[in-house]
Protein backbone atom coordinates (compact mmCIF):
# COMPACT_ATOMS: atom_id res chain seq x y z
CA UNK A 1 0.00 0.00 0.00
CA UNK A 2 1.22 3.56 -0.85
CA UNK A 3 2.37 5.87 1.94
CA UNK A 4 0.29 8.60 2.61
CA UNK A 5 1.42 12.39 2.07
CA UNK A 6 1.63 14.22 5.59
CA UNK A 7 0.25 17.66 5.59
CA UNK A 8 1.15 18.03 9.49
CA UNK A 9 4.01 15.84 11.13
CA UNK A 10 2.75 16.53 14.36
CA UNK A 11 -0.34 14.35 14.74
CA UNK A 12 -0.04 14.98 18.64
CA UNK A 13 -1.28 18.73 17.75
CA UNK A 14 -4.03 17.24 15.65
CA UNK A 15 -4.94 15.62 19.02
CA UNK A 16 -4.73 18.59 21.22
CA UNK A 17 -6.94 20.07 18.62
CA UNK A 18 -9.19 16.95 18.84
CA UNK A 19 -9.48 17.37 22.76
CA UNK A 20 -10.06 21.36 22.94
CA UNK A 21 -13.02 20.74 20.83
CA UNK A 22 -14.31 17.40 22.52
CA UNK A 23 -13.79 19.69 25.42
CA UNK A 24 -15.77 22.34 24.11
CA UNK A 25 -18.94 20.63 22.74
CA UNK A 26 -19.03 18.41 25.33
CA UNK A 27 -18.73 20.56 28.59
CA UNK A 28 -18.70 24.21 27.39
CA UNK A 29 -15.21 25.27 28.16
CA UNK A 30 -13.37 27.04 25.78
CA UNK A 31 -9.55 26.27 25.60
CA UNK A 32 -9.56 26.18 21.86
CA UNK A 33 -7.71 29.90 21.99
CA UNK A 34 -5.09 29.41 24.70
CA UNK A 35 -1.52 29.59 23.90
CA UNK A 36 -0.66 25.97 22.39
CA UNK A 37 2.81 25.55 24.20
CA UNK A 38 0.92 26.03 27.77
CA UNK A 39 -2.05 23.60 27.17
CA UNK A 40 0.48 20.88 25.80
CA UNK A 41 2.58 21.64 28.93
CA UNK A 42 -0.29 20.56 30.92
CA UNK A 43 -1.40 17.88 29.08
CA UNK A 44 2.09 16.21 29.17
CA UNK A 45 2.02 16.32 32.64
CA UNK A 46 -1.21 14.45 32.78
CA UNK A 47 -0.71 12.25 30.26
CA UNK A 48 2.38 11.33 32.26
CA UNK A 49 0.29 11.16 35.96
CA UNK A 50 -2.34 9.34 34.12
CA UNK A 51 -0.48 6.49 32.54
CA UNK A 52 -2.57 6.71 29.14
CA UNK A 53 -0.36 6.43 25.86
CA UNK A 54 -1.62 8.75 24.22
CA UNK A 55 -3.40 12.13 24.10
CA UNK A 56 -6.37 10.75 22.40
CA UNK A 57 -6.51 8.46 24.96
CA UNK A 58 -7.15 11.30 27.41
CA UNK A 59 -9.85 12.09 25.10
CA UNK A 60 -11.62 9.01 25.19
CA UNK A 61 -11.41 9.50 29.42
CA UNK A 62 -12.66 13.03 28.78
CA UNK A 63 -15.78 12.18 27.00
CA UNK A 64 -16.71 8.71 29.10
CA UNK A 65 -15.84 9.83 32.53
CA UNK A 66 -16.74 12.60 34.57
CA UNK A 67 -14.03 12.27 36.99
CA UNK A 68 -11.74 12.64 34.75
CA UNK A 69 -12.88 15.65 32.99
CA UNK A 70 -13.45 17.34 35.76
CA UNK A 71 -9.54 16.98 36.90
CA UNK A 72 -8.89 18.09 33.36
CA UNK A 73 -10.46 21.01 33.70
CA UNK A 74 -8.46 22.12 36.95
CA UNK A 75 -5.26 21.29 34.82
CA UNK A 76 -5.95 23.46 32.27
CA UNK A 77 -7.38 26.22 34.27
CA UNK A 78 -4.82 28.93 35.68
CA UNK A 79 -4.82 28.31 39.65
CA UNK A 80 -1.77 30.14 40.42
CA UNK A 81 -2.08 33.14 42.37
CA UNK A 82 -1.31 34.72 46.32
CA UNK A 83 -2.25 37.68 48.03
CA UNK A 84 -0.63 40.94 47.22
CA UNK A 85 1.32 39.36 44.53
CA UNK A 86 3.65 41.76 43.06
CA UNK A 87 3.84 44.26 46.46
CA UNK A 88 4.87 47.19 44.47
CA UNK A 89 1.66 46.87 42.43
CA UNK A 90 -0.74 47.32 45.32
CA UNK A 91 1.56 49.97 47.24
CA UNK A 92 1.18 51.87 43.22
CA UNK A 93 -3.03 50.73 43.57
CA UNK A 94 -2.76 52.25 47.27
CA UNK A 95 -0.93 55.52 46.79
CA UNK A 96 -2.15 56.69 42.69
CA UNK A 97 -5.36 54.62 42.22
CA UNK A 98 -7.28 54.74 45.87
CA UNK A 99 -6.92 58.72 45.40
CA UNK A 100 -8.96 58.39 41.99
CA UNK A 101 -11.71 55.56 43.71
CA UNK A 102 -12.29 58.38 46.99
CA UNK A 103 -14.14 60.58 44.50
CA UNK A 104 -16.43 57.91 43.99
CA UNK A 105 -19.85 57.71 46.32
CA UNK A 106 -20.13 54.14 45.29
CA UNK A 107 -17.68 51.64 44.08
CA UNK A 108 -17.96 49.03 41.96
CA UNK A 109 -14.64 46.81 40.89
CA UNK A 110 -14.17 43.80 39.19
CA UNK A 111 -12.63 41.16 39.18
CA UNK A 112 -11.52 38.97 36.59
CA UNK A 113 -10.09 35.59 36.77
CA UNK A 114 -9.81 35.44 40.58
CA UNK A 115 -9.00 31.71 41.25
CA UNK A 116 -8.79 30.70 44.28
CA UNK A 117 -9.03 34.72 45.42
CA UNK A 118 -6.21 35.48 46.86
CA UNK A 119 -6.19 38.99 45.26
CA UNK A 120 -9.66 39.74 46.07
CA UNK A 121 -8.97 39.24 50.32
CA UNK A 122 -6.23 41.63 49.39
CA UNK A 123 -8.22 43.94 47.45
CA UNK A 124 -10.59 43.97 50.12
CA UNK A 125 -8.22 44.95 53.05
CA UNK A 126 -6.59 47.70 51.13
CA UNK A 127 -9.93 49.32 50.45
CA UNK A 128 -10.67 48.55 54.26
CA UNK A 129 -7.23 50.17 55.26
CA UNK A 130 -8.36 53.22 53.49
CA UNK A 131 -11.57 53.36 54.48
CA UNK A 132 -13.84 52.34 50.83
CA UNK A 133 -14.32 49.10 51.81
CA UNK A 134 -18.08 50.23 53.00
CA UNK A 135 -18.87 51.61 49.36
CA UNK A 136 -17.62 49.39 47.35
CA UNK A 137 -18.69 45.94 45.91
CA UNK A 138 -16.08 43.79 44.50
CA UNK A 139 -17.78 41.14 42.02
CA UNK A 140 -15.03 38.53 41.83
CA UNK A 141 -15.42 35.97 38.83
CA UNK A 142 -13.65 32.69 37.69
CA UNK A 143 -15.03 29.92 35.11
CA UNK A 144 -13.56 27.64 37.57
CA UNK A 145 -15.78 26.19 40.20
CA UNK A 146 -13.66 24.60 42.26
CA UNK A 147 -11.61 27.37 42.73
CA UNK A 148 -14.03 29.58 43.15
CA UNK A 149 -15.31 27.77 45.81
CA UNK A 150 -11.97 27.55 47.63
CA UNK A 151 -12.20 31.69 46.65
CA UNK A 152 -15.21 31.56 49.21
CA UNK A 153 -14.25 29.47 51.70
CA UNK A 154 -11.14 31.74 52.17
CA UNK A 155 -9.20 29.31 54.10
CA UNK A 156 -5.87 29.03 53.18
CA UNK A 157 -2.56 27.15 54.34
CA UNK A 158 -1.05 28.65 57.53
CA UNK A 159 2.44 28.16 56.49
CA UNK A 160 1.94 30.26 53.57
CA UNK A 161 0.74 33.20 55.66
CA UNK A 162 4.36 34.33 56.31
CA UNK A 163 5.00 34.80 52.86
CA UNK A 164 2.14 36.49 52.00
CA UNK A 165 2.40 38.96 55.45
CA UNK A 166 6.04 40.17 53.82
CA UNK A 167 4.13 40.80 50.55
CA UNK A 168 1.28 43.14 52.54
CA UNK A 169 4.20 44.90 54.51
CA UNK A 170 6.15 45.43 51.23
CA UNK A 171 2.82 46.65 49.79
CA UNK A 172 2.44 49.59 52.52
CA UNK A 173 -0.04 47.21 55.03
CA UNK A 174 -0.88 50.14 57.54
CA UNK A 175 -1.62 47.21 60.12
CA UNK A 176 -0.81 43.64 61.30
CA UNK A 177 -1.34 41.47 58.72
CA UNK A 178 -2.35 38.84 61.53
CA UNK A 179 -5.59 40.89 62.24
CA UNK A 180 -7.11 39.64 59.42
CA UNK A 181 -6.96 36.28 59.72
CA UNK A 182 -7.56 33.27 62.67
CA UNK A 183 -4.80 30.79 62.58
CA UNK A 184 -6.11 27.33 63.27
CA UNK A 185 -3.74 24.36 63.60
CA UNK A 186 -2.30 24.19 59.95
CA UNK A 187 -4.99 26.72 58.34
CA UNK A 188 -5.30 30.34 58.27
CA UNK A 189 -9.39 31.26 58.25
CA UNK A 190 -9.98 34.94 56.73
CA UNK A 191 -11.70 37.67 58.77
CA UNK A 192 -15.47 36.95 57.78
CA UNK A 193 -15.65 40.79 57.54
CA UNK A 194 -13.45 41.16 54.38
CA UNK A 195 -16.25 38.90 52.65
CA UNK A 196 -19.13 41.21 52.95
CA UNK A 197 -18.99 43.19 50.15
CA UNK A 198 -17.71 40.38 47.90
CA UNK A 199 -20.04 39.19 45.14
CA UNK A 200 -18.72 35.79 43.70
CA UNK A 201 -19.65 35.03 40.55
CA UNK A 202 -19.06 32.23 37.93
CA UNK A 203 -17.69 33.80 34.74
CA UNK A 204 -16.37 32.51 31.59
CA UNK A 205 -14.10 35.04 29.75
CA UNK A 206 -13.88 33.49 26.91
CA UNK A 207 -17.74 32.98 26.24
CA UNK A 208 -19.36 35.29 28.69
CA UNK A 209 -20.52 38.97 28.47
CA UNK A 210 -20.16 42.32 30.06
CA UNK A 211 -19.93 42.78 33.41
CA UNK A 212 -21.85 46.66 33.15
CA UNK A 213 -20.59 50.01 34.70
CA UNK A 214 -17.17 48.94 36.58
CA UNK A 215 -14.94 52.00 38.09
CA UNK A 216 -12.08 49.89 38.46
CA UNK A 217 -11.20 46.18 36.64
CA UNK A 218 -8.08 43.92 37.44
CA UNK A 219 -7.07 40.56 35.38
CA UNK A 220 -3.25 39.71 35.93
CA UNK A 221 -1.80 37.13 34.46
CA UNK A 222 -4.93 36.04 32.87
CA UNK A 223 -4.28 37.44 29.01
CA UNK A 224 -1.00 35.99 28.93
CA UNK A 225 -2.04 32.39 28.62
CA UNK A 226 -4.68 33.59 25.44
CA UNK A 227 -3.73 33.57 21.81
CA UNK A 228 -4.22 37.05 20.17
CA UNK A 229 -7.84 36.77 18.51
CA UNK A 230 -9.12 35.73 22.43
CA UNK A 231 -7.23 38.82 23.62
CA UNK A 232 -8.84 40.93 22.06
CA UNK A 233 -12.33 39.92 22.42
CA UNK A 234 -11.21 39.84 26.29
CA UNK A 235 -9.65 43.75 25.98
CA UNK A 236 -13.35 44.71 24.39
CA UNK A 237 -15.18 42.93 26.97
CA UNK A 238 -13.07 44.58 29.86
CA UNK A 239 -13.42 48.22 27.60
CA UNK A 240 -17.21 47.93 27.57
CA UNK A 241 -17.67 46.92 30.93
CA UNK A 242 -15.38 49.81 32.29
CA UNK A 243 -17.05 53.23 32.62
CA UNK A 244 -15.29 56.45 31.41
CA UNK A 245 -12.84 56.99 33.43
CA UNK A 246 -12.13 53.41 34.74
CA UNK A 247 -9.14 51.63 35.57
CA UNK A 248 -8.03 48.73 34.17
CA UNK A 249 -4.92 46.76 35.93
CA UNK A 250 -2.87 43.85 34.38
CA UNK A 251 0.00 42.03 34.70
CA UNK A 252 3.29 42.85 34.40
CA UNK A 253 4.32 41.44 31.14
CA UNK A 254 0.59 42.50 29.53
CA UNK A 255 -0.20 45.51 27.82
CA UNK A 256 -2.60 46.75 25.27
CA UNK A 257 0.17 47.39 22.72
CA UNK A 258 -2.02 44.96 19.74
CA UNK A 259 -5.19 45.75 21.17
CA UNK A 260 -7.27 48.09 18.90
CA UNK A 261 -8.64 49.85 21.98
CA UNK A 262 -4.88 51.23 22.89
CA UNK A 263 -5.51 55.15 21.95
CA UNK A 264 -8.74 54.50 24.40
CA UNK A 265 -6.52 54.50 27.60
CA UNK A 266 -4.38 56.84 28.93
CA UNK A 267 -1.48 55.05 30.86
CA UNK A 268 -0.98 55.73 34.50
CA UNK A 269 1.89 53.66 34.46
CA UNK A 270 4.60 51.73 32.15
CA UNK A 271 5.84 49.40 35.16
CA UNK A 272 2.88 48.39 36.57
CA UNK A 273 0.38 48.43 33.26
CA UNK A 274 -2.45 50.49 34.86
CA UNK A 275 -4.64 52.22 32.44
CA UNK A 276 -7.48 54.35 32.55
CA UNK A 277 -10.34 54.94 29.92
CA UNK A 278 -10.57 58.00 28.43
CA UNK A 279 -13.53 59.96 29.23
CA UNK B 1 21.99 29.04 1.23
CA UNK B 2 20.12 27.66 4.24
CA UNK B 3 20.95 26.78 7.90
CA UNK B 4 20.72 23.51 9.43
CA UNK B 5 19.69 25.02 12.46
CA UNK B 6 16.67 27.83 13.35
CA UNK B 7 17.17 28.42 17.15
CA UNK B 8 19.69 28.14 19.99
CA UNK B 9 18.51 27.66 23.90
CA UNK B 10 20.30 28.58 26.81
CA UNK B 11 19.97 27.90 30.09
CA UNK B 12 22.36 29.21 33.22
CA UNK B 13 22.02 29.66 37.02
CA UNK B 14 24.23 30.11 39.55
CA UNK B 15 27.66 32.00 37.87
CA UNK B 16 25.31 32.84 34.82
CA UNK B 17 25.91 36.82 34.37
CA UNK B 18 29.50 36.27 34.58
CA UNK B 19 29.24 33.84 32.07
CA UNK B 20 26.76 36.09 29.43
CA UNK B 21 29.48 39.27 29.65
CA UNK B 22 31.88 36.87 28.21
CA UNK B 23 29.60 35.05 25.25
CA UNK B 24 27.40 37.67 24.37
CA UNK B 25 29.99 40.65 23.74
CA UNK B 26 32.12 37.75 21.70
CA UNK B 27 29.36 37.15 19.08
CA UNK B 28 29.58 39.07 15.51
CA UNK B 29 27.33 41.30 14.26
CA UNK B 30 26.34 39.07 11.45
CA UNK B 31 25.27 36.15 14.23
CA UNK B 32 22.23 34.73 12.68
CA UNK B 33 20.36 32.21 14.57
CA UNK B 34 18.64 33.81 17.18
CA UNK B 35 18.99 33.05 20.96
CA UNK B 36 17.35 32.27 23.27
CA UNK B 37 18.23 32.51 27.42
CA UNK B 38 16.89 31.44 30.40
CA UNK B 39 19.20 32.79 33.36
CA UNK B 40 17.62 32.00 36.84
CA UNK B 41 17.41 35.01 38.65
CA UNK B 42 15.59 36.76 41.50
CA UNK B 43 11.40 37.18 41.23
CA UNK B 44 12.26 41.23 41.84
CA UNK B 45 15.03 41.78 39.98
CA UNK B 46 14.57 44.43 37.09
CA UNK B 47 16.79 42.42 34.56
CA UNK B 48 18.87 45.50 34.46
CA UNK B 49 21.79 43.03 33.31
CA UNK B 50 19.72 42.91 30.19
CA UNK B 51 20.19 46.17 29.35
CA UNK B 52 23.79 46.37 30.25
CA UNK B 53 24.43 43.41 28.29
CA UNK B 54 22.72 44.76 24.82
CA UNK B 55 25.35 48.31 25.44
CA UNK B 56 28.24 45.99 25.25
CA UNK B 57 27.13 43.47 22.36
CA UNK B 58 26.84 43.82 18.78
CA UNK B 59 23.32 41.73 19.12
CA UNK B 60 19.90 43.43 20.05
CA UNK B 61 19.71 42.03 23.89
CA UNK B 62 16.23 41.93 24.92
CA UNK B 63 13.62 41.10 27.38
CA UNK B 64 10.70 38.65 26.26
CA UNK B 65 7.27 40.12 25.58
CA UNK B 66 5.01 37.83 25.36
CA UNK B 67 3.78 37.32 21.55
CA UNK B 68 6.99 38.87 20.60
CA UNK B 69 7.85 36.80 17.09
CA UNK B 70 11.66 35.02 17.36
CA UNK B 71 14.07 36.51 14.77
CA UNK B 72 17.16 35.93 13.45
CA UNK B 73 19.73 38.37 15.14
CA UNK B 74 18.41 38.77 18.86
CA UNK B 75 19.04 37.56 21.88
CA UNK B 76 15.98 37.12 24.10
CA UNK B 77 16.09 36.71 27.58
CA UNK B 78 13.44 35.74 30.43
CA UNK B 79 11.38 38.20 32.56
CA UNK B 80 12.16 37.60 36.22
CA UNK B 81 9.15 35.28 37.66
CA UNK B 82 7.64 34.06 34.43
CA UNK B 83 8.05 30.94 32.23
CA UNK B 84 9.01 31.09 28.34
CA UNK B 85 7.15 28.83 25.76
CA UNK B 86 8.05 29.14 22.49
CA UNK B 87 5.11 28.74 20.39
CA UNK B 88 4.52 26.95 16.94
CA UNK B 89 4.13 30.10 15.05
CA UNK B 90 7.47 30.80 16.23
CA UNK B 91 6.25 33.55 18.61
CA UNK B 92 7.10 33.53 22.66
CA UNK B 93 4.08 32.89 25.71
CA UNK B 94 4.70 33.90 29.21
CA UNK B 95 3.15 31.90 32.00
CA UNK B 96 2.96 32.20 35.72
CA UNK B 97 2.24 28.33 35.98
CA UNK B 98 4.21 27.23 39.43
CA UNK B 99 7.83 26.66 39.75
CA UNK B 100 9.70 23.77 37.63
CA UNK B 101 12.68 22.72 40.10
CA UNK B 102 12.43 25.67 42.39
CA UNK B 103 12.55 27.74 39.26
CA UNK B 104 10.53 30.54 37.35
CA UNK B 105 11.60 30.65 34.55
CA UNK B 106 12.92 27.22 34.43
CA UNK B 107 15.25 25.77 31.37
CA UNK B 108 13.61 22.56 31.18
CA UNK B 109 10.07 24.56 30.19
CA UNK B 110 12.13 26.87 27.77
CA UNK B 111 13.91 23.55 26.38
CA UNK B 112 10.83 21.41 26.02
CA UNK B 113 8.44 23.48 24.21
CA UNK B 114 11.65 25.23 21.92
CA UNK B 115 11.86 20.97 21.17
CA UNK B 116 8.17 20.50 20.25
CA UNK B 117 8.43 23.54 17.65
CA UNK B 118 12.20 23.83 16.24
CA UNK B 119 12.89 19.96 16.84
CA UNK B 120 16.40 18.98 14.63
CA UNK B 121 16.78 22.71 14.29
CA UNK B 122 17.34 23.50 17.61
CA UNK B 123 20.62 23.90 19.54
CA UNK B 124 20.50 23.60 23.44
CA UNK B 125 23.29 24.42 25.59
CA UNK B 126 23.41 24.19 29.58
CA UNK B 127 26.07 26.33 31.18
CA UNK B 128 26.82 26.87 35.07
CA UNK B 129 24.60 26.33 37.35
CA UNK B 130 23.75 24.40 40.97
CA UNK B 131 20.91 22.94 40.28
CA UNK B 132 19.48 20.61 38.16
CA UNK B 133 16.90 22.69 35.54
CA UNK B 134 18.02 21.96 32.00
CA UNK B 135 18.83 18.12 32.25
CA UNK B 136 14.95 16.86 31.24
CA UNK B 137 14.44 19.67 28.65
CA UNK B 138 18.14 19.20 26.98
CA UNK B 139 17.49 15.54 26.71
CA UNK B 140 13.61 16.46 25.36
CA UNK B 141 16.12 18.28 22.94
CA UNK B 142 18.79 14.92 21.86
CA UNK B 143 15.31 13.16 21.59
CA UNK B 144 13.95 15.71 18.99
CA UNK B 145 17.54 15.45 17.17
CA UNK B 146 18.55 18.78 18.14
CA UNK B 147 22.12 19.61 18.98
CA UNK B 148 23.20 19.08 22.46
CA UNK B 149 26.29 21.01 24.17
CA UNK B 150 27.18 21.50 27.79
CA UNK B 151 29.54 23.52 29.37
CA UNK B 152 32.62 21.35 30.32
CA UNK B 153 31.54 20.74 34.45
CA UNK B 154 35.56 21.43 35.40
CA UNK B 155 35.34 24.94 33.55
CA UNK B 156 32.05 26.52 35.21
CA UNK B 157 31.38 28.23 37.91
CA UNK B 158 29.11 25.68 39.57
CA UNK B 159 29.08 22.46 37.83
CA UNK B 160 25.98 20.64 39.51
CA UNK B 161 23.88 21.60 36.30
CA UNK B 162 26.59 20.65 33.79
CA UNK B 163 26.81 17.62 35.46
CA UNK B 164 23.15 16.72 35.94
CA UNK B 165 22.57 17.68 32.08
CA UNK B 166 25.05 15.39 31.04
CA UNK B 167 24.03 12.73 33.11
CA UNK B 168 20.44 12.89 31.85
CA UNK B 169 21.57 12.67 28.17
CA UNK B 170 23.85 11.97 25.01
CA UNK B 171 25.90 15.17 25.21
CA UNK B 172 27.35 16.04 21.79
CA UNK B 173 29.47 18.64 22.87
CA UNK B 174 31.36 19.07 26.57
CA UNK B 175 33.08 21.91 26.02
CA UNK B 176 34.62 24.98 28.04
CA UNK B 177 33.16 28.13 27.56
CA UNK B 178 36.02 29.62 24.95
CA UNK B 179 35.78 26.70 22.65
CA UNK B 180 31.65 27.05 22.78
CA UNK B 181 31.98 30.82 20.99
CA UNK B 182 33.69 29.63 18.02
CA UNK B 183 31.71 26.32 17.56
CA UNK B 184 28.55 28.61 17.82
CA UNK B 185 29.88 31.30 15.42
CA UNK B 186 30.50 28.38 12.78
CA UNK B 187 27.00 26.54 13.19
CA UNK B 188 25.58 30.20 12.85
CA UNK B 189 27.13 30.54 9.51
CA UNK B 190 24.79 29.62 6.38
CA UNK B 191 25.08 25.64 4.69
CA UNK B 192 26.44 26.73 0.82
CA UNK B 193 25.07 24.14 -0.93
Amino acid sequence: MPSLPIVNSESSDIEINLLLEAIYQKYGYDFRQYSEAHIRRRLTNRLMLSGLSSISEIQHNVLHDPVFASQLLQDLSITVTEMFRDPPFYKYIRENVIPILKTYSFIKIWHAGCSTGEEVYSMAILLKEEGLYERSTIYATDFNEFALDKAREGIYAAEIMKEYTSNYQQAGGKKSFSDYFIADYDMAIMDQSLKKRVVWANHNLVTDSVFAEMNMILCRNVLIYFNRDLQNRVQKLFFDSLTNGGILALGSKESLRFSTLEDHYQELDKKYRVFKKKY
Amino acid sequence: MAHKYKAIVMGCSAGGLSLMKELLPALPSDFTLPIIIVQHISANSDNIWVHLLNTMSRLHIKEINEKDLIQPGNVYVAPPNYHVLVENDETFSLSVDEKVNYARPSIDVLFESASHVYKDQLIGIVFTGSNHDGAAGLRKIKEGGGLTIVQEPSTAEYSSMPLAAIAATKTDHILPLEKIIPLLINLSNPIHP
